[in-house]
């Protein structure tokens, strides 16, 4: 569908000069969050940007949409606020794995959970940056860092997983050099009604350069990733040779053309299936072992807890006989002075 | 009624409703004084429950009480018992104590036996040889009996016949302060309306209690409580919470703002979450937050969206909002923050009284982070201070935070309904600016506010945060100078509400010896000890506190006026340390109670002679 685009990209770029280090993946996803909102046909005054704290959260201020770059850990609950609030306004959440997964966590459960109509973009470069390179709850089992000398010794959340163990009904994954990508998954996640949870594999150039290199790197890319198309077959890899197929309960790689695999014993994605068991085993798919899910893992339907807030109260006003305050504070037991 | 006993005729009475935790001596008190504000006197009432929901019957830590001061000029739920009704021998243990020399204690014959005794703790048989109370008006009524036999000819269970036991007490005390029954009898047929069984039990146990109260008058005199002098208008009784909300809900009304609350629930503040929970049809939006920090970021995600953001809690709550708070300052957007203080510090006495906070609500923040602070004074005026509250944090621009504590939000008064005019209008400072010249921090030259620009207006997207900004483009600033200015600015605008709040009163003798200093919920028993010192001819004066900060701008006129000071407070000295910073060269004498209670009257009157003497 072709939304006549009233505004363009550049219309949502602020006067600020941006200042992230050159060469972080953060530049590639402010651009393509633009030219997501542009070809979505969004206003900029009807766009809400809300971050938290962290190298990510400095995005709002590039934005020329209202924003407000808040405290650490806390941007799920007041993106929340807003939403309920004024449930007119397009709200974005940028946050990244310690704004959202350590200091933010209960936040970021509960606004899945409850299913606010927010856009969650979630930037997982596996460390803390701003605070210059200590190990992130994302980080992988051993990761050396400035605050893990000799490795961590505690074992990474996957955001994906978080997000169906907290009943999400939209996740997707993206890689912050796939442009074309971020905006497919941007714009997917927008149009999503309910929470939405884009994790962005972003390399931090300066703390942890290249950590998701072996799956993000151009040439190995296709092998080692698997882009899932809602209604296509789950097949990946240079040659469009490789798939996924169930073995039992497991997920296995099969090479088609071999051992009589034709295409069509290919596992279908199904993004839409409320049984999130399949999702499940999708995002947590890992290199080497398996190739890791892009695009649209899970988009499903429920009820939004913004619209239920609103129809609740049109329920509730069109049968009560208390319109203004004075009706309230006369209702049962008064009693006249003369 | 009452014919051939005696009747005496008293100005104030307080009665106790106690029993078990499951006996419904909440509900009994509820009745009993809306019956007596109907009848037109002054009501002032205090429920004492324990923090445990069920604590073993029959034991003392699971006694709960209700106690209902009420009679004409009534400012305290009373230091003391006049009538007390316990419904076992624990009730009777644990209130012996708060009885008025002299008085009548009711209790329940029957839940009198050797295990119950030995339960509450007596050593012999006898509780009120025990307990040195025979100079009392005792009447042993055997209540569980009489209760059996009014429900007869009623086909239920002898479960549900128990539990009425407490409509028995009820009609006695009736009967007693000669008080109508049909109040109540109407309050039965609604309540119990589907449940004919069970109403007929209530209403025929209630009638039974107020007979028996007839049967008995020779052995007891009953009372006239003179009816109070009262402002005319439609009156209702309010406690402290439920007037705290509605303060809230008329301040939306007024300003034209839908009204968000983010709370998170906390013993004493739940009941305003619940409270406004129940107001959809006035458009309110309430979020029971995942956590207290949540319940205050969704309230300024709401007012940064538009909306009168609120939050509301106690002390240990508000510890865990304190960095939310700072965004607000910092934000400069108008945010309600209600803490229904208890005992502290951690989790403290969370059903118990305290006025600890003060210090918290005043600097608990990181940085230079001033904030207006109120504190309501009387059950029903949590709803003027709520109401002002919102109308200061509007305007202004600026987070409010309005401490209320246990004893306010739990106690009951009777409530003039506002009619219109009495309360003003909220005006919200939208900008009136030029999309294409538009400053967010630009301020109104007289209250140094910003102006309020909401999400959706087109050509006014800007951004907002907590890091320092430039004080003309709003943008981020480190400038050290900027952030100089940016702190003095946000320090004078608040200091700039206090010419926007009435100045300080003085009740009592103007010309006092000693002036008598409280803020916040200890106004009553303050001014109720003022005032009966003033009677006996001591000069004694009182300056109450609502606005802590900014303070009443001729404070420090009415302190200079008095030789003698006291400031009095349920903490260990917070305000009188304010005041000392404030004003340092007045003398400050300091009385201080952390007993989880409010002061008696009895015992500020002892100490304020003891300093006029002095």
């Amino acid at each position: 569908m072709e939304v006549k685009q009233e505004y363009t990209f550049s219309d949502f770029k602020s006067e600020l000069s941006v200042r992230w280090c050159p060469g972080c993946g953060d530049h590639a996803i402010l651009n393509t969050v633009q030219k997501s909102m542009a070809e979505l046909g969004l206003k900029p005054h009807e766009v809400a940007v809300i971050s938290g704290i962290g190298c990510s959260s400095r995005f709002t201020y590039y934005m020329n949409t209202f924003g407000f770059h808040t405290i650490h850990g806390r941007a799920s609950a007041i993106a929340t606020g807003v939403k309920i609030a004024n449930p007119q306004l397009k709200v974005w959440q940028i946050t990244g794995d310690g704004d959202a997964l350590a200091i933010g966590g209960n936040h970021f459960i509960h606004a899945i959970r409850r299913n606010v109509n927010l856009n969650m973009i979630l930037f997982n470069n596996q460390i803390y940056g701003l605070t210059k390179g200590q190990y992130s709850p994302t980080s992988k089992h051993g990761f050396v860092s400035k605050s893990s000398p000799f490795g961590t010794v505690e074992h990474p959340f996957r955001p994906g997983e978080l997000t169906i163990g907290a009943r999400g009904n939209f996740f997707a994954r993206t890689i912050d050099k796939d442009l074309k990508l971020c905006v497919d998954v941007f714009k997917k996640a927008a149009q999503h009604e309910g929470a939405s949870v884009v994790e962005v594999l972003q390399n931090c150039v300066i703390y942890n350069d290249k950590t998701h290199e072996a799956i993000t790197d151009k040439e190995h890319r296709e092998d080692r990733t698997i882009l899932l198309e809602h209604g296509e077959p789950m097949i990946f890899g240079k040659n469009r040779d490789k798939g996924l197929i169930l073995d039992g309960m497991t997920l296995k790689i099969v090479t088609i053309g071999e051992n009589n695999i034709t295409k069509d014993d290919i596992l279908v994605h199904n993004a839409e299936t409320e049984d999130s068991t399949m999702h499940l085993k999708l995002i947590n798919m890992e290199y080497p072992e398996f190739p890791v899910a892009t695009g649209v893992v899970r988009s499903v339907k429920g009820l939004v807890y913004d619209e239920e807030v609103e129809k609740q109260i049109a329920t509730v006003q069109s049968t009560s006989k208390i319109k203004s305050f004075y009706d309230l504070a006369v209702e049962g037991d008064v009693w006249e002075v003369k | 009624m009452g014919n051939g006993s005696k009747v005496i005729e008293v100005e104030q009475l307080a009665v106790r409703f106690s029993g078990d935790s499951g006996d419904g001596m909440q509900l009994t008190g509820t009745l009993f004084s809306h019956t007596s504000a109907i009848y037109g006197n002054d009501i002032s009432t205090f429920p004492d429950f324990p923090a445990d929901i069920r604590a073993p019957l029959g034991t003392i830590g699971g006694v709960s009480g209700f106690q209902v001061h009420f009679g004409n000029k009534v400012a305290t739920p009373g230091d003391y018992t006049d009538v007390l009704i316990a419904m076992n021998p624990a009730a009777l243990k644990a209130n012996a104590k708060f009885m008025k020399p002299g008085g009548t204690i009711i209790f329940d014959a029957d839940s009198f036996d050797a295990k119950s005794l030995e339960k509450a703790g007596y050593r012999t048989e006898d509780p009120i040889t025990e307990d040195k109370l025979e100079g009392y008006n005792i009447i042993a009524a055997p209540i569980t009996t009489l209760t059996k036999e009014g429900a007869k000819g009623i086909d239920i269970d002898n479960r549900s016949i128990l539990r009425s036991k407490n409509m028995f007490a009820l009609g006695l005390v009736y009967w007693l302060f000669n008080r109508p029954i049909e109040h109540t009898e109407e309050f039965i047929k609604k309540k119990f309306g589907k449940k004919p069984e069970i109403m007929a039990v209530n209403l025929q146990v209630l009638q039974a209690g107020f007979n028996y109260g007839e049967n008995i008058q020779a052995m007891t005199s009953s009372y006239h409580i003179l009816p109070s002098k009262v402002k005319k208008g439609i009156y209702r009784n309010l406690n402290g919470n439920k007037a705290t909300a509605w303060g809230l809900l008329l301040a939306a009304e007024k300003s034209g703002l839908e009204l968000f609350l983010g709370s998170y629930p906390i013993t004493p503040a739940t009941e305003i979450l619940q409270e406004l929970a129940g107001r959809k049809d006035l458009g309110v939006k309430v979020f029971q937050a995942e956590d207290e920090i949540a319940g205050i970021c969704t309230a300024i995600g709401a007012s940064f969206a538009g909306r009168l953001g609120v939050t509301s809690t106690s002390g240990p709550g508000l510890a865990l909002k304190s960095e939310a708070i700072g965004l607000a300052v910092m934000a400069e957007l108008p945010l309600v923050i209600i803490n229904v203080q208890r005992g502290g510090p951690s989790t403290g006495l969370p059903t118990k009284t305290e006025q600890s906070d003060l210090f918290q609500a005043l600097y608990g923040r990181n940085g230079e982070s001033p904030m207006v602070v109120l504190a309501a004074s009387t059950p029903v005026n949590c709803f003027d201070y709520a109401f002002y509250a919102a109308k200061i944090a509007v305007e202004h621009m600026v987070p409010v935070m309005l401490l209320t504590d246990g004893y306010l939000a739990n106690g009951t008064q009777q409530w003039r309904i506002p009619e219109e005019g009495d309360f003003p209008k909220i005006v919200p400072p939208y900008t009136q600016q030029k999309p294409t010249e538009f400053k967010p921090y630009l301020r109104n030259k007289e209250k140094l506010n910003r102006d309020w620009v909401i999400p959706g207006m087109e050509g006014f997207e800007h951004r907002i945060g907590g890091l320092e900004k430039d004080a003309v483009t709003g943008n981020i600033s480190h400038d050290g100078k900027n952030h100089q200015l940016m702190t003095q600015l946000r320090q004078e605008k608040v200091d700039r509400v206090a010419q926007y709040i009435p100045e300080l009163k003085i009740e009592g003798d103007a010309d006092a010896e000693l002036l008598v200093v409280g803020w916040g919920g200890t106004y009553g028993h303050l001014l109720t000890a003022v005032n009966e010192l003033n009677k006996s001819g001591k000069k004694v004066a009182l300056a109450h506190f609502n606005y802590i900060m900014p303070l009443p701008r001729n404070s420090e006129d009415i302190l200079k006026r008095y030789k003698k000071i006291v400031v009095c407070e349920l903490n260990m000295g917070q305000f009188v340390g304010y005041l000392r910073m404030h004003f340092p060269k007045f003398q400050y004498n300091q009385y201080n109670k952390v007993q989880g209670q409010p002061f008696t009257v009895e015992e500020l009157k002892n100490e304020f002679v003891k300093l006029i003497e002095a």
